[in-house]
Parts: C-alpha cells; structure tokens; sequence
C-alpha cells in the first residue's frame, strides 16, 4: 500500500474538474445540473489548493481555497437569481430551450 | 514589499472611493427607490469623475500597496482613465433607453460602479489572489446587468448564458492558478516570475494554458468567443455597449500584465498560444458578421475581430506592441461606443428600439446626421485612413513587422479587408437602400451630443490626439517592461 500523495490529490482534482466541464457541455437537459457542475469544478479547485498548500507548506494556498469558497457561494447566489427570472420568463429551465438566439 | 497601512490606504484610494460610494449609492437607492436613478446616474458619474481626479495626481512611479497584492503604475493608470470614460459614457447613455422600456431600476448605476471597481482591480492586481477577486466582482455584476432587463425573455437568456460560460471561465482560470502556485510556489506575479527565471516545470506551462484559456473567454477571442453575439443581442443596448467597451479594456490590460510581468520567462510558449487566437479572431469575427443582420450581433462580430488586432500587439511582446495597443483600446472604445449611440438613437414610432439591418435602410435621407455619425464610425473600424480608426492598426502592424510576425501582420491586413465588407455594407444600406420603416428619434439630447462628440473625435480631427495619445500609451507600455 503506497501512501496518498500529492498525485494522488492532483488525479482525483483532474477527474472532478474534468467531470465537472463535461457536465456543462454535455448535459442537455437541465440548467441546474450546469449549477452543479460549476460548483465541482470549483470544489476540484480547492481540492488543489489545499493539497498544493499542504505539500508547499504554505498557507497561501488555503487562505485562496477560502476565497474561493466564498466568491463561489455569491456566484451560486446570482446564477440562481438569473435562473429564477428566466424561468419566469420561458416557464421552463431545459438545456435545449434556451436557444432563442441562435449560437 | 509594503505592509503601511497608511501609504496602501492612500496608493488603493480609487477603489476605496468606488467601493464606498457604490455602498452610498446603494443606500440611497433603496430608499429613494427607482425614481432616483437619474441622480443615481449622475452621482455615479459624479464618483467616476472625483476617483480620474486621483488618478490623475498620483506620482508616477511603480507603487506596491497591501503587501505586494496591488500595484499601481503608469500602466494601471493609463487604463482606469479609459475604463472610467467608458462606465461614464455607459451610465449616461442607458437613461432614455431604460425608461422607455420600463427598465428604469435604481441599480443600473450602482451595479456599474461595483463592475468599474472590479475592473479597477483587474487592472492593478499584482497577484493572482487579487485578479481573481476584481475578475468576480466584475463577472457578477456583469451578469446581473446582462439580465437587466428582467421581464424579456431574450435579456434573461443573454444573463444565463453568459454566467454559464463566464462560470466556466473562472473555473479554466482558477485551476490554472492552482497549477501555477503548486509548480511556482506562490501566487504573486514577481513571485512567480522569479520562480520561472530559476527554471520552468511543465505544471507551469498546464496552468499557463488554463490561465491564458480563460482570460479568452473573458477578452472574446476565439476559440472562447461563442457567448458574445449571443450577450450583446440579447442584453439591452446599453449594457452590451458597455460589455464592449470597459470590460474589453480591463480584461485586455489583464491579459497583457499576466502575460509579461508574471509570465515574461515564458515568452516562447505563450506567443505561439497568442498568435493563434489572434488570427482566428481576426478572420472568424470578419467572416461571422458577413451574414448578420441584427446589428448588435454585428458589433459584436465586430468586437471579436478587433480583440483579433489587439492581441497582434501582445504576440509581438515589445514595448512597441503593448503601447501600440494601449493606443488602440483607446480608439476602439470611443468608435463601439459611437456606434452603440447611433443603434440607441433610433427606435420606432411606439419607442420599441430597431436593431435590424433593414432598419437603417435610406436612413440618410430620414436622418442624414445620424446616418452621417454612423458612416463616420463605420469607416473608422474598417480602418479606411483620413480617419482615426486608421492609425491604431498600423501602428500594430508596425510593431508586428518590428516583432518579425510578418504572417501575423498578413493575417491582419487580410482580415482588414474581410471586415470593411460589412462595415461597407452598413453604410450601403443607409445611403444607397430606398427608406424603410419611419425611424423616430426619441428624446435625449445628451445622447446626440456624446455621438457627435465621439464623432469628431475618431473624425480627421481627431488625429490632433494622436501625439498625447501616443505618448501616454509609451509611457504606460514602459512601467512593464
């Protein structure tokens, strides 16, 4: 049994990150998921920090997973205020509705 | 490194005077309610002014505050005066239009107040904590201003799409950074340019493409560009002339200050990265607004193929680059914020506004003033020479052919003339087309003297600026290299 390393933090960051942008671009029928999966590439983020933070010996990089959180949780705020008024507005939250415009 | 707090508390007082007055405003607002945002408006305006006065006196100089986080130098300077043009112009043309839309909250000026000083950060950020903090407060406000006007179905689509891809923006960049401070070892630009000078590490090169990736998305440039005609057709007008002028201005100083003063050592690998997306931001924003025929989607095609010459100057990577773009945002500014003045300017006779391109037809012999204004601007972003809009992109292509790009100098030359298609055909279409629809011109004097202003200023007489322009732009070039 090798121990947990730095690598291993780092591999289990790329696969939430990468899960994370593929939600967004892949999943075709709720916004909320989108919501969601910003929050996991956020939270892979900080996953980095704090382990590069731990293997630098170094606070920064936790002072900056706390930023983080923080301005995630405002982004949270607004994005669902967004999604509230566009529902208002179409009566429907799916992926595929929101094609208005074209692009 | 400086830890006073006095001398940070007085080095930082344009922000400290933003943030303080967007509270005052605020404040103001909620009690007075959305009747109050004519003074709102010009309160802001008011604060926009009173923080370029102490901009203006600051001792030049390269100036640490907070502890190394923030920096303010001739540079910063130079595009906070530009960025403070643009919100004002931007809070002041947005009066008529909200109220005719029933738009007319209280929070329009304030959120453009809290954006200005997120940008302000951008562009003074030292250090990639603070970057991602200005880059927040600018991107939620921006969303919120996006889906400004909330009862239409198309503005609330702009705003969740752009806070969609703006979300996926940070999170590109964050990670980047997090490689960056897990290979560099801090998250201050010297700090890591210093750590880049003892040696590269390919960690460092994944957060550089990350970090460069998602300052794209931001800038516009392609391959990132697919949110921006979508926001500007979709958000009220006067947002989206906004979104064109001061954001571009911060997230391309930003884009500039990573790239050479954190990322200097690692010229070689950016270039190429910087190249690429300017010449496929040059072609794809000439070619994509060919067949457009809502004109803000239009400007916004227009947007990213000016990104496209912008990021000429940073491939080139020299003093000459750098102040040849500073000269250019400065010129971009005031010729999409004409053309914005022009697209508020008309609206049908029930106040609905025209964004169509048939719109303009015969518009020269319905508002010969107007339609003049509007040719004047067009042939300025097709760079056609008597006018102002000329002397930025051969100032560019100068420094690309200095640099040795002389393939990215031909891209540009060859995009130019891609793009004076459209703009041509803008023109065409309101001095050649017979007259469509009656446009009305609604109230709003000031309005049409901020277009004639812009007007004479990208006009041949225009040209008289170009000493101080040039000069300021050299100036603020050198404080980074």
């Amino acid at each position: 049994m090798a121990a947990i390393g730095l690598g291993h933090y780092l591999a289990v960051s790329a696969i939430l990150f990468t899960l994370g942008v593929l939600g967004i671009f892949i999943n075709r029928r709720n916004i909320i998921v989108i919501l969601m999966s910003i929050e996991l590439m956020l939270l892979a983020v900080n996953l980095n920090f704090v382990a590069f933070s731990v293997a630098l010996g170094d606070m920064v990089g936790q002072v900056f997973a706390m930023l983080v959180l923080t301005v995630a949780a405002g982004e949270a705020a607004i994005g669902l205020a967004i999604l509230v008024i566009y529902f208002r507005n179409r009566g429907s939250i799916a992926v595929e509705d929101a094609s208005m415009m074209r692009g | 490194m400086t830890t006073d707090i006095a001398a940070s508390l007085v080095i930082g007082a344009p922000e400290i005077m933003l943030a303080a007055g967007a509270l005052f405003l605020l404040l103001l607002g909620t009690f007075r309610g959305d009747r109050a945002l004519g003074g709102l408006t010009v309160g802001a305006v008011i604060l926009f002014g009173l923080t370029a006065l102490t901009l203006v006196d600051d001792p030049p100089g390269r100036q640490l505050a907070w502890n190394g986080l923030y920096v303010a130098d001739s540079f910063s300077t130079y595009l906070k005066l530009l960025i403070l043009v643009g919100a004002s112009v931007s809070a002041l043309l947005a009066l008529p239009h909200l109220a005719r839309l029933q738009s007319a909250r209280f929070e329009y000026p304030v959120l453009l107040v809290l954006a200005t000083l997120g940008m302000f950060m951008l562009v003074s950020a030292n250090n990639f904590i603070a970057l991602y903090v200005g880059l927040e407060l600018l991107a939620l406000a921006s969303y919120v201003l996006a889906s400004f006007h909330r009862d239409n179905a198309k503005s609330s689509e702009a705003g969740l799409k752009y806070f969609v891809l703006g979300a996926l923006a940070s999170g590109l960049i964050l990670f980047g950074i997090s490689y960056v401070y897990g290979f560099a070892g801090a998250v201050g630009f010297e700090e890591v340019a210093a750590a880049l000078r003892a040696g590269q590490s390919t960690g460092v090169l994944v957060g550089l493409v990350f970090i460069l990736a998602g300052l794209a998305f931001k800038v516009s440039a392609v391959p990132f560009h697919m949110w921006t005609p979508d926001v500007y057709e979709g958000a009220p007008t006067p947002v989206a002339a906004f979104f064109a002028a001061a954001p571009k201005v911060a997230a391309v100083g930003l884009l500039v200050r990573v790239a050479i003063d954190a990322f200097g050592g690692m010229v070689g690998q950016w270039q190429q990265i910087i190249v690429f997306m300017s010449i496929a931001s040059m072609l794809l924003g000439a070619v994509g607004a060919i067949g457009q025929a809502n004109l803000k989607r239009l400007l916004a095609y227009s947007s990213i193929n000016n990104i496209g010459f912008l990021l000429i100057g940073l491939a080139a990577a020299t003093p000459a680059g750098v102040s040849a773009m500073l000269f250019y945002l400065a010129v971009y500014m005031v010729m999409t914020l004409g053309a914005f003045l022009v697209l508020l300017a008309m609206t049908d006779a029930d106040g609905r506004p025209l964004e169509r391109m048939e719109d303009m037809a015969g518009l020269v012999q319905t508002r010969p003033w107007i339609a003049t204004a509007m040719a004047v601007f067009m042939f300025s972003l097709a760079g056609i020479p008597p006018l102002f809009g000329f002397m930025p992109k051969l100032a560019i292509f100068n420094a690309a052919v200095d640099a040795g790009l002389y393939g990215l100098a031909i891209a540009g030359v060859l995009a130019t003339v891609i793009a004076a298609f459209y703009y041509l055909r803008v023109v065409k279409t309101m001095f050649l087309d017979p007259p469509a629809s009656a446009v009305v011109v609604p109230q709003g004097r000031f309005n049409l003297a901020m277009m004639v202003a812009a007007a004479v200023l990208v006009s041949p007489l225009g040209l008289l600026l170009i000493g101080p322009l040039t000069e300021a732009g050299r100036r603020a070039a050198s404080a980074l290299f």
